[in-house]
């Protein structure tokens, strides 16, 4: 048939389908869709960053640094954010310390070590639904046992120290650090976990030398976002002993960690209840500065993904 | 010229070998009973849970001698093979019955350290499975951690030329074992197996995702390296065991699932003049 003047059947069915049937508009209103969320989401990001900025940067303007280096204050001309940069900045190593190893550790036993059993399930839903907990819950267990327990070892300060607080954070985000270092160590495929024992290495070797290497970019991001997370927090600590208000500290390392202490979080809270209006541009210039932190450790994150991020 | 007769002819000529009538097969079962041990499985079943996955296995399988574990897909080729290094110790269902013998020691004596036995009985899997390393980690990485002492660029070279590597990669040892192809993998695999020195060598598969032209590769290898080692091969491709192995062993499953032997003997004897019929029947392609 081919070449002949009469084009067969099943030419004629195929040129058709090839000349298309019109614009798919199911096809384009779910892009539309796509499009549109994504403008709203951004939408309300940008807006609430020109909003905070057109009336934060002006006290930076102004001020320049003495604003990040004054001490916190009730007049507004001289309040600064000192404090809770500190408090912050020492509340992140300190959960970094406590909250990083206990909760990789306890991802590792869970995934490596744990028989798979009814137990090990029972716990792994509870985790679980401790990541769903309030946070102001974790507050009144902060108040309750840390607090309490530095009070009752006679602590200055009846015990409300930074200590208590990042105790109070780190039993915040542990459940978000189990869960996903558990995550990124499921994700190392079972063929390297056999390659390591079939050459003869132990448990512990596999999980040390193999395991944990190709699951590190995973668990760092899980766990740097989480700790970003736990610098933001201000309910917990509001119970667990921070300060709002002003005080002073008369510096040096002990005074750090056993006397009064805020974060920035708090300082933001502080401010933005104040009736003076000079204090409006003031929180918002502190909110620079929180969501200045939250960007370095998103980057930092994602860094350190990047860097270390392995194909198997 | 009968269909049969022909199967036969195209088989002894693939395998190089002349026809072996029924006469011969006593002598080749002496020579076979005459070789030396590498390891010997006594009445081994095994089980996942409840599910028995293979059962009464007894076979020698001879030292210095590739031997091919053939048969249809769930016969159990695997598990057994993984039996014999301990790996289905990683399965927390997997469970063993009777004796696999290594040098007079029952693998599973209450005493002996899977990890030992994984030292000696080394293992190269399905997929090409480097490590996210560089070539020259890969394969320090078993000596590193059994604590050996040695040159360790000695070793590295010594492996990667034993498993025909070398020259593809001198140049590049600080590479990604991952970079390399799929054949270079399998191959890079295979150095890895072979650093720790092992007595023996399971392979899984070692083949199945490769081309043509590296498969023969391996199997060229896997001839060089049974002058120390004794290897055992799971294959799925018929002309490979018949190819590549000395010997073979037919599995074929009952109506329960569960693997047993059907037929071993050496690979001419299985392939050209099988005592079984089934034997015959998967050997030429009629099922599996």
């Amino acid at each position: 048939m081919a070449g002949s003047s009469n084009p067969s059947v099943t030419t004629v069915a195929v040129q058709r389908a090839l000349a298309g049937h019109g614009p798919d508009w199911r096809g384009i209103i779910f892009a539309l869709l796509l499009l549109g969320s994504i403008v709203a989401t951004l939408a309300i990001l940008v807006f609430l960053l020109i909003d905070q900025l057109s009336r934060g940067l002006p006290v930076y303007q102004e001020r320049g640094l003495d604003f990040l280096t004054s001490g916190l204050s009730s007049n507004p001309a001289n309040a600064g954010i000192s404090q809770g940069i500190v408090g912050s900045i020492v509340i992140g190593i300190l959960v970094s310390l406590i909250c990083f190893p206990l909760g990789i550790l306890t991802a590792v036993y869970l995934e490596e070590y744990a028989p798979d059993n009814r137990l090990t399930r029972f716990i792994n839903i509870n985790i679980r639904n401790l990541a769903g907990v309030p946070s102001i819950v974790y507050g009144l267990l902060g108040l309750t046992v840390f607090v309490a327990f530095f009070a009752f070892l006679g602590f200055p300060n009846n015990g409300r120290n930074i200590i208590a607080g990042a105790l109070t954070l780190t039993a915040l985000i542990l459940p978000i650090v189990i869960i996903t270092s558990a995550e990124a160590l499921r994700a190392v495929p079972r063929t390297l976990r056999e390659g390591g024992y079939g050459v003869g290495a132990s448990r512990w070797q596999v999980t040390s030398r193999l395991v944990l290497p190709a699951a590190r970019s995973g668990i760092l991001t899980g766990t740097i976002l989480a700790l970003a997370r736990a610098l933001g927090e201000t309910a917990p600590l509001l119970l667990a002993g921070a300060i709002l208000g002003t005080f002073s500290s008369p510096g040096g390392l002990e005074s750090l960690l056993t006397g009064p202490y805020t974060v920035l979080p708090m300082t933001v809270y502080d401010w933005a209840r104040k009736p003076q209006e000079e204090f409006r541009a003031l929180t918002s210039a502190a909110i620079i500065a929180l969501l200045v932190i939250t960007l370095f450790f998103n980057t930092l994150a994602i860094l350190l993904r990047n860097r270390y991020q392995k194909q198997w | 010229m009968t269909a049969e007769t022909q199967t036969q002819q195209t088989l002894d000529v693939r395998i190089g070998r002349e026809a072996i009538d029924a006469g011969a097969n006593t002598a080749l079962d002496e020579e076979m009973a005459a070789l030396p041990t590498a390891v010997s499985l006594r009445n081994v079943h095994l089980y996942y849970g409840a599910f028995r996955a293979v059962k009464d296995v007894t076979i020698d399988i001879p030292k210095n001698r590739i031997t091919a574990l053939i048969g249809p897909s769930g016969c159990g080729k695997s598990t057994l093979l993984r039996s014999i290094n301990r790996m289905n110790d990683l399965i927390p269902s997997a469970r063993v019955e009777g004796e696999i013998l290594f040098h007079g020691e029952n693998l599973y004596a209450d005493y002996v350290d899977p990890v030992e036995v994984r030292r000696r009985i080394g293992m190269v899997f399905q997929k090409a499975n480097p490590f996210p390393k560089s070539t020259y980690d890969n394969i320090a990485f078993g000596p590193r951690i059994t604590g050996w002492k040695g040159d360790m660029d000695q070793l590295v070279e010594g492996c990667l030329r034993r498993a025909a590597l070398w020259n593809e990669v001198q140049d590049k040892l600080g590479d990604s074992g991952l970079a390399l192809s799929g054949g270079q993998q399998q191959r890079l695999c295979i150095a890895r197996a072979i650093a720790t020195e092992p007595d023996m060598i399971l392979m899984d598969e070692p083949c199945s995702a490769l081309d043509p032209r590296s498969t023969l590769q391996i199997e060229e290898l896997m001839a060089e390296l049974k002058e120390k080692y004794t290897i055992i091969i799971v294959t799925h491709n018929m002309q490979q065991a018949a190819r590549a192995s000395d010997f073979t062993v037919f599995l074929n499953m009952d109506d329960d699932r569960a693997g047993y032997v059907v037929e071993e003997g050496p690979t001419a004897q299985i392939f050209t003049n099988p005592r079984n019929q089934m034997t015959e029947d998967y050997v030429s392609g009629r099922f599996g």
